[in-house]
């Protein structure tokens, strides 16, 4: 759902750099509409990191998390042409997942 | 409809392989709603598992900016030296709910995580180290914010 996310992985002094934009409302639960009604909270909730298949980052956030959130980690070890791939669960239950070779 | 279902199913099939291999501890694996859902730092530290007070400590490292300029975009890296940590949280005091985030910290990734956060007024911040053995150790920082990122 929504647009790919953007995840640039590179390899760098025997690790992996993962950054990762993902496109998400975010909806914080605060905001409130035209006719003063407050917008349901949205968000994503759980994010894991697989490299090559083998399960390495996992994260819970809160509604707090900005818009399009930005994601930033570094797993240990790996290598270039080594496959990233990042999935994300949000408050209603829908999912994504996207992959990046590590360069 | 087929692919995200098999996607789904992947998803499913990786978090029961996690979880059987033991490599996130058990409560962390359901969406933790009760810390999400705490008012207070005290209160979601504490369904986080934390016993005690937290102490600050020094091997914990929050870089923030000093002034957040949007409160809807304020970027956070939270990082820690200290060994047997399980995760790395971090928490805006002033926020309605103060837990924004919570970063396992399995053996196969860095201490060393970054994000963006809203922030609803100027706020302390806090990154906590949280241990094994369920003590908290934290950094903290003041960060004022100019234009507030909740809402209105």
């Amino acid at each position: 759902m929504g647009d790919p996310m953007r995840i640039r992985a590179q390899a760098k002094d025997g690790n992996v750099l993962v950054r990762i934009l993902m496109s998400h409302e975010m909806e914080s639960g605060q905001r409130k509409d035209s006719s003063g009604n407050k917008i349901p909270a949205w968000w994503i909730q759980e994010v894991t990191a697989k490299l090559n298949d083998k399960p390495v980052f996992s994260c819970e956030w809160g509604p707090a998390i900005s818009k399009n959130p930005f994601l930033q980690f570094t797993i240990k070890g790996g290598k270039a042409g080594d496959k990233v791939s990042v999935s994300w669960k949000d408050s209603k239950g829908d999912t994504r997942t996207d992959e990046a070779t590590v360069s | 409809m087929q692919t995200r279902r098999q996607t789904l199913k992947q998803s499913a099939a990786a978090a029961a392989l996690v979880a059987g291999a033991g490599l996130l501890p058990q409560h962390a694996l359901a969406f933790n709603k009760a810390a999400f859902e705490a008012k207070s730092l005290h209160d979601a530290l504490k369904d986080l598992g934390v016993s005690g007070d937290p102490v600050a400590s020094a091997d914990v490292t929050l870089t923030a900016p000093d002034i957040a300029e949007n409160g809807a975009v304020v970027p956070f890296a939270l990082s820690t030296k200290l060994p047997d940590v399980k995760a790395l949280v971090l928490l805006v005091e002033k926020n309605p709910n103060a837990l924004a985030a919570v970063f396992q910290v399995t053996p196969e990734v860095e201490p060393n995580f970054a994000t963006r956060s809203k922030m609803g007024e100027t706020s302390d911040v806090y990154a906590v180290a949280v241990t094994k053995d369920g003590k908290a150790l934290f950094a903290k920082k003041e960060v004022k914010v100019t234009l507030g990122g909740c809402g209105g």
